[in-house]
């Protein structure tokens, strides 16, 4: 094992213009629309930024677990790749900023805020000693705060490596990784009812923390995905990688694909079977009015066509359908996070306006404009790291 | 022994950087019957070779999608059509209740027949031995060396050829493969005799063990909901009792509640003498007691006991229960006569309680005094 710096063929560019352009402009459209519709309709726009948050926790913190695991199963098909991640869970970063809209339209959006309903509710009046707003505040500053912490611990690790070459800073980041993958699975369990799940107050489900892990991994490894594969065609990245090291990234997202759709489908299918009232609920309100068309359809956008396009072997190395699928998926993650989130606000049926639309393009927004500031003084590959010359050589 | 047959030439490599760069060339000159030995999987190899993607994928998606067609159809025939029960609430066919079912179904469909698919034609069982396994150099490839072998039959093929393009490629050895005519053949094996007894050996053992398992050593009722139950079956040994029987005939002088047996058998006198009447003529009592002596009594005795039976003379007809003989006999003599019978009317004891049989006899004695009324009676 060579400490000296990898002889490997990478010099910096400048990031493909179009990128940038999209950074700023869907980041400039989308602040205008999200503020236009604040103005307009607070309820709604609160409602839509708790979807925008948690699409954002999704790639920020999906990126840093595939960051983690990387370290953690010692994979060395990823490394030239794993700058991307790094850059991405940056996006961890922001996520406060974007929650403190919420935090001022809170009591619209979360009945047991509200006292004189707890005090009639002996189910809400139970969960009181949980879902009360100084434990509420307590969680999510300090689950923002541990993210923020590994996020620096991890990602400056892997930065000094770049001109160091020091193999100690892998396993400093090994041990790191190993203490936040158990911290990752606390937070985004608890994340995921606090946010989502407590907007239905009285509805419970054990698998929903699990039900977020699927999307947070979908949101991360599809961003990655989706840039590695864009900016290997444009060169910025190392000479030499290839459609195989593609392929690892198509299976992740075809296997989670799959798993998604195995965990909704036991969430479902268990509250179905055993048809208890206060479970039930929460299906028969996403069942109501055009719901039923949204629930139907993301069966067949999050599941069955992704399934169907990614299966062979020849479509997960496949650049172009990989880079579509990507975005496909995100969208349909996106999706995903509506239909969990807005039946609250519009019982009667789905709602999809400007409002809706603004704050998706705030978010496509923002992960592009952080991923873009932060490559533009940072190296795009860990030239430092011992592992990246097997990466490059990597073929299936 | 016959005169040995050319079957390839081979060549060993020191590293898989060589044997990539061998099996490249080779690819590229045009060879199609060539193959490539290596102690691991070496990545890029399939690249190299010029190798079509395997088509064993297909068979898992249609023989998957064949599990997932026939756990519908299987749980939709079963739940909503051949035995409709209602569970939870639920619609006889309800799809989200046979989703694992599907699941597994699908799972289990493509892994066995991918696995059997592979075994029989890509690896063309029986025949699993190729002649190649005992030569040295597979002993070679299966420990430390990296081979490639081109087969004799391959067009292209050409000794001096082959063996000087594997010296250019830098071959560590060159080895040439003999074999005798009955290897070379490779003949299918399917209908070999052995083969076929060894089938049938297997299918006999898995059969019969599988069925001894099943339903002798382990045999486990699917539902016993209303199969068991606790109670003894007619002609069936039970275990409750050491005789075999699971109910003990009753301790000797053991009497039915309501059935004390008669005491004064074949003692009239004694019965007259000692028998009382318990009920008392009450309006219930009568109608109880008229309605048997209707039933029982009067198809012989005639409806008013005067003798005029409705058998017109096919059986001996009764005296008259009005003669004053009956009139003075005590309650407990008629009695006796219902228990016992008389001569040729045959005993009631079985027709009629012991209730009912005091009621009967309650409701001669209001006949009886119908046809003898006083005067006051017919106040
Ligand atoms: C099968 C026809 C038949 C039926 C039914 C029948 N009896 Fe008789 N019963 C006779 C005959 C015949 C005699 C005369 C027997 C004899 O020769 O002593 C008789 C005799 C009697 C006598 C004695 C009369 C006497 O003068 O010695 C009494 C009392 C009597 N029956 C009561 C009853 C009662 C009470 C019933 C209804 C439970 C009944 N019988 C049902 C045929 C019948």
């Amino acid at each position: 094992m060579s400490s000296t710096l990898n002889k490997v063929d990478y010099v910096k560019k400048d990031l493909p213009p179009l990128l940038k352009k999209l950074a700023y402009g869907l980041t400039a459209v989308g602040l205008v629309l999200v503020i236009l519709a604040y103005l307009t309709d607070h309820t709604r726009s609160a409602y839509n930024n708790v979807i925008l948050l948690m699409f954002l926790i999704s790639i920020g913190l999906g990126s840093l677990f595939l960051v983690a695991i990387e370290y953690l199963g010692g994979a060395v098909w990823s490394t030239p790749f794993r700058r991307i991640a790094e850059f991405l869970a940056a996006i961890l970063l922001i996520v406060p900023i974007v929650a403190i809209p919420i935090y001022f339209n809170m009591h619209e959006l979360y009945h047991w805020l509200h006292h004189e309903a707890v005090e009639s509710d002996p189910v809400l009046k139970g969960k009181a000693a949980y879902l009360n707003i100084k434990f509420f505040t307590i969680r999510v500053v300090a689950f923002f705060a541990v993210w923020i912490l590994f996020y620096y611990l991890i990602t400056n690790n892997s930065k000094k490596q770049d001109t160091t070459g020091d193999p100690e800073l892998t396993k400093r980041n090994i041990r790191l990784s190993a203490i936040f993958i158990p911290i990752f699975a606390i937070t985004l369990t608890f994340t995921a009812i606090d946010w989502m799940m407590s907007l239905e107050a009285h509805w419970f489900s054990t698998m929903f923390g699990v039900y977020y892990f699927a999307g947070i991994f979908l949101g991360g490894i599809t961003s990655v995905t989706f840039l590695l594969v864009y900016l290997n065609e444009k060169g910025n990245l190392v000479k030499g990688l290839v459609p195989d090291h593609y392929y690892s990234f198509g299976v992740f997202m075809f296997g989670f694909v799959n798993f998604w759709a195995y965990i909704a489908f036991s969430q479902y299918m268990l509250i179905w079977y055993a048809n208890l009232p206060e479970e039930t609920i929460w299906f028969i309100h996403r069942w109501e009015g055009s719901w039923v068309a949204v629930s139907l359809a993301i069966i067949f956008i999050h599941f069955v066509i992704p399934f169907f396009v990614m299966v062979s072997q020849g479509s997960k190395m496949n650049a172009p359908k990989l880079k579509f699928m990507a975005i496909w998926i995100l969208i349909a993650h996106y999706i995903d996070l509506y239909w969990i989130v807005m039946p609250t606000f519009s019982p009667k049926g789905a709602v999809f306006g400007w409002i809706e639309f603004g704050f998706l393009v705030l978010g496509l927004g923002l992960v592009l404009l952080v991923f873009v500031l932060k490559a533009k003084n940072n190296n795009l590959v860990p030239i430092g790291d011992p592992k990246l010359q097997r990466g490059i050589d990597f073929r299936l | 022994m016959s005169e040995k047959i050319l079957y390839s030439y081979s060549a060993l490599f020191d590293t898989p950087d060589k044997i990539i760069h061998a099996a490249k060339t080779v690819a590229e000159k045009g060879f199609k019957k060539f193959d490539v030995n290596t102690p691991y999987p070496v990545h890029g190899m399939d690249k190299a070779m010029k190798l079509t993607k395997s088509k064993i994928g297909w068979v898992t998606l249609v023989f998957g999608l064949t599990g997932t067609l026939t756990a519908v159809t299987m749980m939709g025939w079963m739940m909503a059509v051949d035995y409709p029960i209602v569970i939870g609430g639920k619609p006889y066919f309800g799809l989200p209740g046979f989703g694992p079912i599907m699941f597994e179904l699908s799972v289990l469909f493509g892994a066995v027949i991918t696995v059997v698919a592979l075994l029989m034609f890509f690896l063309k069982l029986p025949n699993n031995s190729h002649p190649v396994h005992d030569t040295e150099y597979m002993k070679n490839v299966s420990s430390d060396k990296y081979g490639i072998l081109i087969e004799a039959t391959d067009p292209k093929f050409n000794k001096n050829e082959v063996e000087a393009l594997f010296q250019e490629l830098g071959a560590e050895k060159i080895l040439p493969i003999y074999f005798d005519e009955e290897e070379i053949s490779f003949k299918p094996k399917i209908f070999d005799k052995k083969f076929i007894g060894f089938l049938v050996i297997v299918a006999a053992i898995t059969s019969l063990s599988v069925y001894g398992t099943m339903n002798k050593v382990l045999y486990m009722i699917p539902f016993s909901w209303m199969s068991e139950q606790g109670k003894s079956i007619p002609q069936e040994t039970s275990k409750v009792f050491k005789n075999g029987s699971d109910m003990l005939p009753p301790v000797k002088g053991t009497v039915a509640r309501g059935y004390l047996p008669y005491r004064f058998k074949g003692q009239p006198d004694k019965a007259a003498e000692l028998l009382v009447n318990p009920l008392l003529p009450t309006e219930e009592n009568l109608a109880l007691g008229k309605t048997k002596f209707n039933i029982y009594c009067s198809p012989c005795h005639g409806y008013l006991a005067d003798g005029k039976s409705r058998l017109n003379g096919n059986f001996p007809a009764p005296p008259t229960l009005h003669s004053n003989k009956v009139r003075n006999w005590t309650d407990g003599r008629i009695y006796h006569v219902i228990m016992e019978g008389q001569n040729v009317m045959p005993s009631y004891a079985h027709q009629l309680s012991e209730k009912e049989r005091w009621a009967v006899i309650n409701y001669i004695r209001v006949l009886q005094r119908s046809f003898n009324a006083k005067e006051s009676d017919l106040l």
